[in-house]
């Protein structure tokens, strides 16, 4: 069994003795025997060299080996080791939220660079210190333009990431807001359609790029129109693809949100990620969440705080912006080692690798028979028709060795032949070759 | 607590003043409100145009240690927002009454002040506070 | 100390990326691309490793200091969950290969359910979900769980009653979920006020969220009679479960009564908080609310094998993009695994003993607003300090921080004035809380000798007090060129 409480037998007597009272169990009197518990029956402890054994052997049972073609939203791009060195720092790892700044200026300045660095790359001017995950982000956004504006109706597009979508259709079910989806045509965002849903009941539309289906757009004037209306104009964005892709505030989009995990976050099977968001000025006092801002100590020394707490839930509780009362601070650090790692042109160059990579695949794919791949501009990630069930071809790919691309058909229904296929900069040109390969054989 | 009151405002129960002047007033928060509220770093810009309903929320207000919102204190059209807030929302902790106001009201219904209390009463109410 | 912005050297690069060809870049077109820089800094990785980790020792933590942080639970964190959530079977999965072969997937599916059973057992609950991220999520996920039972039988309910003295989040998540918040003041005795909570309750009421013990750290005896009367108007029964460290192997909130219990597994069960996530806010629930859960549920088929159940009719629908923080989830099992049933109980009874101890030795020297045997933590009051010598708890906290001390939590909980709540934890060990009570002593005397010193704490730190009100009124959240 293991033990992390030091008291000796010693150290607990005396201890009862300045407490005045006899035993422990003396300690527990405030909970009636009918109160106490019918069972508790777990099994007994262990120890950590058993545990380790344990737990290595369940993981053992995952396979982790597949070359990996798997994206829709999260993607296996390279982590530097200096990630991992700094985000496993005790002294970041097992700090608090830093609401005393004295002993947490370390945590601070991070996510003040973290924040300077998601504004600079969304091209919007501020960014908050971060949110549970992308879908939980969406649904923040949502609720900031309902709240700025007034208006329950959202238009959100169909390319938007389905499991973002699932997320605010359950958070909104209760708070009387109406989401509309809006069809896609074919892989790409139907524009023209989005618009004619635009009216004076429409509090936001949401849009995303490059869209579930690898689909590459400029929303400019879609937000254009939708500023028109006073409609707030939410883009969800995959943050590796600004490093070439239009960003959200080239677009003039008021809010930006996004999953962070492709900034150096481990796939770990669904988390812990990372809800980015970027807000144009005027949303900067509606945006939920922590917030750190530059002041100055009492000696006139640069310091960094928690700031516009005012709206957060310990103190506004039922009128808070927002429940939320925490961030993902260590993963927001990940991420500004990561950029930090990168830096510019490294984060340039695996953005346009990941792209050649992707380009390379589609290229091979579109010569294997009876293989479509769906037209349209795509960054890493693109969508092929196969001649059956995408479902079957993945599951067979895998007994090839590969994780060969997302099902649609997992989230829409009516695309049962669909595959989503991604690349990253870690995919080789071998690697791609065999895949091709391997899906000529699987599909002859 | 020190208390200052302006004679010849009205005052809300939840400690916003209005000045009178013909069929307009002047809408601030008291000496009271600001000191519990403590430093403010920020207030809402009313929207010009919109018409509030007595009591009801006029706008919202926010200092270092808390958010709350202000209440109009008579009904009426907002004719005019105290802009230089938005640069300097300390003008409010330096002369809640004066230089510090918040919002212009021209007003429905002037008897309502009826419903409000005198500088006289407002002071026996807001010292009995604590 | 400079920003990592202001470090950067143009052509400089942490990271050999390859050859890039952005000729590539043409099948897009001009329209689609940035014009803009990417505004990253451009620093050797070698600049990146000194700059963070010097960012690194600006921080306390629990493994560099004494953190008696009220509510927060800042208990050791075991190297162990570290290694083992961090092993590439577990950091390298990919979660869309659950949707596309479960077979792949079985090492993790047996960690969530294993997980999910046990925290079922600790908490007396019938189902559980492993979604939530942290604390405020879950109790958002048990307002929702709540919303649908009350529509599934057709109730029209729209309040949720919260005592005064509970977290922040409760009323917030009460209200994202739509309803209105009835607040009931505590009683002398630090319990909820029973005269005043037998007024407001009716048939409208949807719920109570109650937390087990209170954030007074008391555990309310008043408990049965509120369980009772919730029961009479059909309203369901919420446990903020953040104080369940206190009561592990003592009491269960299923065998109490509640419908409904949000885990903090970053506080009871030793995930590390990461300086304000992520963390993990597991819901368990009663028999009743189990058809409610979210989806995907990991089940168990008769084979054996592990598998994704999406078949709950009644789901309220999904409140993550997967499983939650899975990472997390592992630490935790490691956790409950090592320390096993009796291990278990040894935490919370130590935790408690703990906080008594601090308690009975810093009585006479602060007001102890509701002086009785506590649970897990003991709020203390300021006010004392506050009358004779114009000394606040944030002064006291400041001072505290000068002497190596995380401070406890001051802000809160809002029904004591000048709060200070002291949670030890049950793997500090005597010598450490010793040294931590000769020093809330000391600043208790200089607060009557020389409380200037404390209105001018922290001396030693990387700043002093920092004007957050100048932060709040400036705005600056950026940096710029």
């Amino acid at each position: 069994m293991a033990v992390y409480t030091p008291h000796t037998q010693d150290e607990i007597l005396q201890m009862l003795n300045a407490i005045g009272v006899n035993s422990v169990e003396d300690l527990f009197a405030d909970i009636p025997s009918t109160l106490r518990p019918k069972s508790f029956d777990l099994p007994p402890g262990v120890t950590e060299h058993e545990a380790s054994a344990y737990f290595n052997a369940l993981s053992r049972r995952n396979a982790t080996g597949y070359v990996s073609f798997l994206g829709g939203g999260y993607y296996d791009h390279f982590i530097p080791a200096a990630v991992d060195a700094i985000a496993s720092r005790s002294e970041f790892v097992t700090a608090y939220t830093p609401y005393q700044p004295e002993a947490s200026q370390g945590t601070l300045r991070a996510i003040f660079e973290y924040q300077s660095m998601i504004a600079a790359l969304t091209g919007l001017d501020f960014a908050n210190a971060s949110l549970y995950d992308g879908g939980t982000a969406l649904y923040e956004a949502i609720a900031m333009a309902v709240r700025s504006n007034g208006r329950r109706r959202v238009i959100v597009d169909a390319g938007v990431n389905p499991l973002f979508r699932r997320i605010v259709a359950t958070y909104a079910v209760n708070i009387d807001v109406e989401i509309i989806e809006s069809d896609l045509k074919d892989i790409a965002t139907d524009q023209k359609r989005i618009e004619s849903f635009f009216d004076e009941a429409v509090s936001a539309v949401v849009v995303q790029d490059p869209n579930f289906f690898g689909s590459v757009d400029d929303y400019e004037s879609l937000f254009a129109r939708a500023r028109e209306k006073d409609i707030v104009g939410i883009h969800v964005f995959y943050p590796l693809s600004l490093g070439v892709l239009k960003t959200p505030g080239e677009m003039k989009a008021d809010i930006a949100v996004g999953e962070g995990q492709s900034l150096g976050m481990p796939l770990s099977f669904g988390g812990p990620y990372l809800g980015l968001m970027a807000v144009d000025r005027k949303y900067v006092r509606k945006m939920p969440g922590r917030i750190v801002g530059e002041t100055a100590d009492r000696n006139g020394m640069k310091a960094y705080v928690l700031t516009l707490q005012a709206r957060e839930q310990h103190i506004r509780r039922e009128k808070a912006s927002s429940n939320i009362c925490s961030n993902q601070a260590l993963c927001a650090l990940r991420a500004v080692v990561y950029l930090s790692l990168l830096g510019k042109e490294g984060f340039r160059k695996a953005a346009i690798i990941s792209m050649e990579r992707a380009e390379y695949l589609r290229h091979s794919m579109k010569k294997i028979r009876g293989v479509e791949v769906l037209k349209g501009r795509t960054f890493n990630e693109f969508t092929v028709a196969l001649p059956g069930p995408a479902i079957d071809f993945a599951r067979a790919m895998l007994a090839e060795g590969f994780a060969a691309g997302v099902p649609a058909s997992l989230f829409y229904p009516d695309r049962p032949d669909q595959l989503v296929v991604a690349a990253t900069e870690k995919i080789s040109i071998d690697d791609i070759d065999r895949y091709t390969s391997a899906a000529k054989k699987v599909l002859s | 607590m020190n208390i200052t009151v302006q004679d010849g405002y009205y005052y809300s129960k939840e400690h916003e003043w209005a000045k009178i002047d013909g069929k307009r007033a002047r809408i601030g928060i008291s000496d009271y409100a600001q000191q519990k509220l403590g430093d403010i770093t920020y207030v809402d810009p009313a929207q010009k145009g919109k018409t509030v309903k007595q009591f009801d929320f006029l706008t919202g207000i926010e200092s270092v240690k808390a958010a709350s919102d202000i209440y109009a204190p008579l009904s009426g059209a907002i004719t005019a927002f105290n802009d230089t807030l938005d640069q300097s929302p300390e003008l409010i902790n330096q002369s809640c009454y004066e230089d510090g106001w918040i919002a212009e009201i021209e007003l429905s219904d002037p008897s309502e002040t009826k419903n409000l209390m005198t500088a006289a009463q407002y002071r026996e109410y807001a010292g009995g506070l604590e | 100390m400079k920003l990592i912005f202001e470090k950067s050297v143009p052509g400089r690069t942490g990271v050999s990326m390859g050859a890039a060809d952005e000729s590539v870049l043409k099948s897009i077109g001009d329209r689609y691309l940035r014009a803009t820089d990417s505004g990253l800094p451009e620093v050797s990785e070698l600049d990146v490793v000194r700059h963070y980790l010097r960012l690194s020792q600006l921080n306390f933590s629990v493994d560099t200091h004494f953190y008696p942080l009220g509510s927060c639970t800042m208990k050791y964190n075991p190297k162990v969950n570290e290694a083992v959530s961090s092993l590439p079977g577990f950091a390298g999965l990919h979660p869309y290969l659950a949707y596309i072969d479960e077979g792949s997937v079985q090492g993790s599916l047996e960690l969530i359910h294993t997980l999910s059973s046990f925290l079922a057992e600790i908490t007396g609950m019938a189902g559980v979900t492993t979604q939530p991220y942290a604390g405020a999520h879950g109790e958002l996920a048990g307002i929702l769980l709540m919303a649908a039972y009350h529509r599934s039988r057709g109730n029209k309910k729209r309040v949720v009653i919260v005592p005064d003295e509970a977290h922040g989040t409760n009323p917030a998540s009460a209200a994202m979920g739509g309803y209105d918040v009835v607040s009931i003041p505590v009683n002398s005795g630090g319990g909820m006020d029973l005269e005043r909570f037998r007024e407001a309750m009716n048939d409208e009421v949807a719920g109570v969220m109650l937390t087990l013990p209170n954030t007074l750290g008391m555990f309310h005896p008043e408990i049965r009679e509120i369980v009772e009367m919730a029961r009479k108007h059909d309203a369901l029964l919420y446990n903020d479960g953040a104080n369940l460290n206190a009561i592990l192997g003592k009491a269960r909130p299923g065998d109490i009564g509640f419908d409904i219990v949000h885990m903090n597994l970053h506080k009871t069960f030793s995930t590390p908080h990461g300086g304000g996530g992520p963390g993990a806010g597991v819901v368990a629930v009663s028999e009743k609310l189990v058809d409610f859960l979210p989806t995907p549920v990991v089940a168990r088929a008769d084979d054996g094998k592990f598998y994704l159940d999406f078949s709950l009719k009644n789901s309220i629908g999904s409140l993550a993009s997967f499983f939650g923080n899975f990472a997390v989830l592992v630490r935790a099992a490691v956790y409950i695994m090592m320390l096993g049933r009796e291990g278990l109980i040894d935490v919370s009874e130590k935790a408690v003993l703990n906080a008594n101890y601090i308690r009975v030795k810093l009585a006479p020297y602060y007001d102890l607003p509701y002086n009785r045997t506590c649970m897990h933590e003991c709020v203390f009051s300021a006010r004392r300090q506050v009358r004779k010598s114009g000394v606040h708890a944030i002064d006291i906290a400041k001072a505290l921080i000068e002497r190596g001390f995380h401070p406890p939590t001051i802000y809160f909980p809002l029904v004591v004035d000048e709060a200070l709540m002291i949670e030890p934890t049950e793997t500090e060990s005597k010598e450490t809380i010793d040294a931590f009570i000769d020093a809330m002593i000391d600043i208790a005397n200089l607060a009557d000798t020389d409380p200037g010193r404390l209105k001018n704490a922290p001396n030693n730190t990387p700043v002093s007090r920092p004007d957050e009100t100048r932060a709040a009124r400036e705005l600056k959240l950026t940096w710029n060129p």
